[in-house]
């Protein structure tokens, strides 16, 4: 039933369409895209953490998480690693984590 | 460990440049008051051909419609609407010319569709609400990590484009095809990243209602929703209105690629709701939606004239059917009554509603609103959980001052 009601909306949507919009129009389009508005804010291994996370993705997607644990963080930096192949190296791995247990975990 | 990818060095030599100039212009904007906080987040007014739009992420782009816009009317407006992008390998320059849309693998024929020719199958329109799956999450309670959301990581357009059926009809889908998977032109950051792809199940994939759209309210996409054009799967969750598509791949076999068999994964019970560290759950790829209603006219801590009547108004949606009812409490939810609908664009947009709600006596009040859907599915005093933060949708409430 669903379906036949999609159709009718659609056929009549189309009459109405048919009369007011034309074809598409495709033109080049060409964007910037602006740079990265936040930083790291200071903290351990701060030189660490900008190095390698800031390869895939602004600062903002880690300091608007909430207030996470340890373990949380550690998880994380894990499947940064392991499932989106971000290059840290198990060092580094661990003062990331560092750092973000000691700026954005919970009291 | 491997060494970085070249696309990886590039992209943090980017990074860094990004850091050596200025920042990016950002104003104040809301404080969404999350439970436990770190919900203030500024206004960008600088992603091209965007307005101002609540900055959740600067790269990739993740940028949230400021709530008050979706007050203007049903349609949000393209230079509004939400921004999600999974990779930041995102293509910033489309030559429409040289464009194809390829379909391929279990099918007759390959096609290599250019614009112009994709723009010869019988053109539709339909009205649909596009909603990421964890819009809403940063009112998770306990929180979950992932994209801290408000309420504005949904949209609603008027999509033009043609049926996805229509171009499978062309390429001839075999009989041994069990699933249609999307992929798009943006790419892992990190080149053995497992690339952004989404997969429709055969008989989802052709019913009439999924188009791939080359409009949106009447004019191209923004190049950040996805110009030149997009999946269209009204009442299911964003993610599978796959942007900037290009590759239409049919299997032989369920799609067990990481985006379909590990990520978008929802809990297989009612409103995918489970208890925090629950056991034994059984999972299952997210789709379709459910009914919610907000109010869009007041905000959090609104004056309102005691023992008069206030206007209240807002939208709903029913989820994957329409909106049979909103009801609106000003006793936080003991008490309701039946808003007006507005004009009805079809089953999958959103509705406005509106009413006029007689106000007590001074005081604090808790305004709420409760959509039912044209199934019988009311929305749920109590929040649903689960570990992605998925699925919210738990009657809005808004408290307000009766003065």
């Amino acid at each position: 039933m669903r379906g036949i009601a999609a159709i009718v909306a659609g056929v009549l949507m189309l009459a109405t369409s048919a009369m007011a919009a034309p074809g598409p129009v495709f033109k080049s389009q060409a964007i910037e895209l602006p740079p990265d508005a936040a930083i790291f804010p200071d903290g351990p291994n701060v030189k660490v953490v900008t190095q390698n996370c800031l390869a895939c993705h602004s600062a903002d997607m880690v300091l608007d998480q909430p207030l996470l644990p340890r373990a949380t963080w550690a998880a994380e930096v894990t499947k940064m690693r392991n499932v989106y192949k971000a290059p840290i190296t198990d060092a580094d791995a661990a003062l990331i984590v560092d750092y973000l247990a000691a700026t954005h975990a919970p009291p | 460990m491997s060494a970085p990818s070249r696309r990886a060095l590039l992209a943090q030599a980017g990074s860094m440049l990004a850091l050596a100039s200025a920042p990016a212009l950002a104003a104040p904007g809301p404080d969404f008051a999350f439970p436990g906080g770190n919900g203030a987040r500024p206004l960008a007014k600088d992603f091209p051909q965007k307005g101002s739009m609540v900055l959740q992420r600067s790269r990739p782009p993740l940028l949230e419609t400021p709530f008050t816009d979706f007050d203007s009317g049903v349609f949000t407006p393209n230079e509004k609407f939400f921004v999600r992008w999974h990779w930041s390998m995102i293509p910033t320059e489309i030559d429409p010319v040289s464009f194809r849309l390829k379909v391929h693998g279990q099918v007759e024929r390959e096609l290599s569709l250019s614009l112009s020719e994709l723009a010869q199958f019988e053109r539709v329109e339909i009205a649909a609400v596009n909603q990421c799956s964890g819009n809403s999450r940063g009112f998770f309670e306990p929180r979950v990590a992932g994209a801290q959301w408000g309420n504005g990581g949904m949209g609603n357009a008027r999509w033009s484009g043609v049926r996805l059926r229509d171009v499978l009809d062309k390429a001839g889908v075999k009989s041994g095809a069990v699933a249609a998977r999307f992929s798009g032109l943006d790419q892992p950051s990190v080149s053995e990243g497992p690339s952004f792809k989404k997969s429709l199940n055969i008989d989802r994939a052709r019913q009439p209602e999924v188009i791939i759209a080359y409009a949106m309210n009447g004019k191209p996409l923004p190049l950040l929703n996805g110009y030149p054009i997009r999946l269209v799967v009204p009442g299911w969750y964003s993610t599978y209105w796959m942007k900037m598509l290009s590759d239409i791949e049919l299997l032989d076999a369920p799609d067990d690629n990481y985006w379909m068999k590990t990520a978008y994964l929802i809990p297989d019970t009612p409103r995918a709701d489970i208890k925090p560290g629950q056991a034994g759950v059984t999972m299952v790829p997210i789709n379709r939606m459910v009914p919610r209603s907000f109010i869009t006219n007041l905000g959090a801590g609104a004056k309102l004239k005691a023992r008069s009547a206030t206007t209240i108004r807002g939208l709903a949606m029913g989820g994957d059917c329409g909106v049979a009812k909103v009801e609106v409490s000003a006793d936080g939810g003991q008490t309701w009554i039946d808003a007006k609908l507005g004009r009805d664009e079809g089953p999958y947009s959103f509705r406005q509603w509106t009413t006029r709600m007689p106000m007590s006596d001074s005081g604090n009040a808790v305004l709420a609103a409760r959509c039912t859907n044209t199934k019988g599915e009311v929305q749920p005093d109590a929040a649903n959980w689960n570990a992605s933060g998925f699925m919210r949708n738990v009657i809005e409430r808004l408290p307000v001052t009766v003065i």
